[in-house]
């Protein structure tokens, strides 16, 4: 099936490669991706993601099936549609992967640097944060985002991301709102969400985690913004860093209202 | 520059109608929060995150604009910081300026910093009619030299724009390649003969 699948896309991507026009690159795109929503890998992904939330792992030799996601310890469903959020238990506003972190040093005893080795997957070195992710998104797919900015911390974290959303810097002068502040627009000939309005806040949003045709991969919603850091030409985000929770609080509360409706499929 | 820099800060937020305290505190937390948000690598270093003048005052949304007194400051610095070739020559080879357009490498902590960084023109400007993947956060710039004409006035403008963006507009989205380092004097004479010659794709 995954072969299947692998020969599909390569498929699609070589009709992409070969169409002639701006307006139809773009349609076949959109094409492609209704194609393989049916059949996304992103599936061996969320079956992993089980696994790994199932197995007994860490010093401690503990499952994280009690792990509290907001919503009670190990109450799934619906979670990640409500996340960032304040946790009193650590005082902090936290996103899924900052939270996952704190149960893996909490309830299974592993180190923070265990905990933390590798955020992003590639190839046989995998993630199970990536892995994680898929899962847990998936058991909110459908559910209306319902992120709250009521306690002092949560709107702290909101006020903060909106500020780094526009801060321009670095040797080409980006924010976020230079690829992202306006409808309409592309670079190259990818569509650039508008984040500063409702519409495009939502979609941006609730369609991540996705898989990544490109890389092979799937990749969650820190992965992203760590990826337009890149491009914006800053330094490197640091995984579970406050500035990628602000933000994320930012845009995962502007898509409230929406349902949620990841892992996707994307380039 | 006739004020020191912190007051002139405080100004700009004043005159951006930005001046309660909290704003002030928020935009220093925020500030506080990226700094031990990222780490160096390669050639992004930390100081990335240092604003000048333009990037502080253009960060307050909608971060494209801002009052005309502010503006009139960002443009005034930024057209004294342009700085035209010694030999006066400001048209260089159109080919290798197109393959400069072209190339989006640069400046990323992924990116060797031994190679030539590209403007990445297309990503936002369409600038001729054989390359249909091109970005719309900036105009056509499609017959640009057609258009506008290959005088001195006009050579001089071209030149100055790409050095500087905002020598011109103020908080343009445009990267202000050549004040920033992004690329070098000739690199952008280059540039420049791709949107003035007659012969380059831009102006068939
Ligand atoms: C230099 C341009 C650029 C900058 C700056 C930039 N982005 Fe992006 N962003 C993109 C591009 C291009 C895509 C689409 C990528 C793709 O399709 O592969 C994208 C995609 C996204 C998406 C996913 C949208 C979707 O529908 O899949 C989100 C969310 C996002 N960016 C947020 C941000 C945030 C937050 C920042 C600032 C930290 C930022 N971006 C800075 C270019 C940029
Ligand atoms: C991230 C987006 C972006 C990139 C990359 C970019 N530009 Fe621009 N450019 C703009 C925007 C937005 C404007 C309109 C606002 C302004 O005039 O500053 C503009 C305006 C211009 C103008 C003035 C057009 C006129 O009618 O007078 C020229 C010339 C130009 N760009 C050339 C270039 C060249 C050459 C490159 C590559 C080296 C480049 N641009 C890269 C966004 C961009």
């Amino acid at each position: 099936m995954t072969v299947f699948r692998t020969l599909a896309i390569a498929g699609l991507l070589l009709g992409y490669a070969a169409v002639t026009s701006a307006q139809s690159a773009v349609d076949e795109i959109a094409k492609y991706r209704q194609q393989l929503q049916d059949g996304n890998p992103a599936d061996l992904w969320e079956a992993r993601g089980e696994d790994v939330w199932k197995q007994k792992r860490g010093p401690k030799g503990v499952s994280l099936e009690r792990c509290d996601l907001g919503l009670g310890p190990g109450v799934v469903t619906g979670a990640y549609a409500q996340l960032p959020r304040y946790f009193s238990d650590a005082d902090r506003v936290m996103d899924l992967e900052t939270r996952l972190v704190h149960c893996m040093v909490t309830l299974q005893g592993m180190s923070l640097a265990d905990a933390t080795k590798r955020p992003f997957g590639s190839g046989t070195n995998r993630s199970d944060f990536e892995a994680l992710a898929a899962w847990i998104t998936a058991e909110s797919r459908g559910t209306k985002m319902n992120v709250s900015i009521s306690h002092p911390k949560e709107a702290q974290a909101y006020r903060l991301g909106e500020k780094m959303f526009y801060f321009r810097g670095g040797p080409h002068d980006f924010a976020c709102a230079t690829c992202h502040g306006e409808s309409g627009k592309r670079i190259r000939l990818q569509d650039l969400p508008n984040l500063t309005e409702k519409a495009g806040a939502q979609l941006g949003y609730t369609t991540w985690p996705a898989y990544r045709v490109s890389q092979g991969e799937l990749r969650t919603f820190q992965w992203r913004l760590y990826d337009c850091f890149r491009q914006q030409r800053f330094p490197e985000l640091k995984f579970t860093s406050e500035a990628s929770i602000a933000l994320t609080t930012f845009l995962a509360y502007n898509a409230n209202g929406a349902a949620f409706n990841a892992p996707a499929i994307k380039r | 520059m006739t004020q020191p820099r912190p007051l002139l800060l405080v100004l700009l937020f004043v005159l951006g109608g930005c001046a309660t305290p909290t704003e002030l505190d928020i935009a220093k937390q925020a500030h506080e929060v990226m700094r031990a948000s990222f780490k160096e690598t390669g050639q992004a270093t930390l100081d990335r995150l240092n604003q000048d003048l333009a990037q502080s005052a253009c960060s307050i949304p909608p971060s494209t604009s801002v009052n005309k007194e502010i503006a009139a400051t960002i443009e005034k610095e930024n057209m004294a910081s342009i700085r035209y070739p010694a030999d006066g020559k400001l048209l260089g080879d159109w080919k290798s300026g197109e393959r400069i357009a072209q190339s989006g490498v640069g400046k990323q902590f992924s990116d060797d910093p031994k190679n030539a960084s590209g403007g990445n023109c297309y990503a936002c400007h369409q600038m001729s009619k054989q390359e249909i993947s091109f970005g719309t956060i900036g105009p056509s710039l499609l017959g640009f030299g057609k258009l506008r004409g290959n005088s001195e006035a006009i050579q001089r403008y071209t030149y100055g724009k790409i050095w500087n963006a905002q020598a011109y507009s103020a908080c343009s989205n445009m990267p202000r390649f050549g004040h920033n380092g992004i690329l070098t004097e000739a690199q952008i004479k280059d540039l420049t003969a791709l949107l003035l010659d007659p012969a380059s794709p831009v102006n068939q």
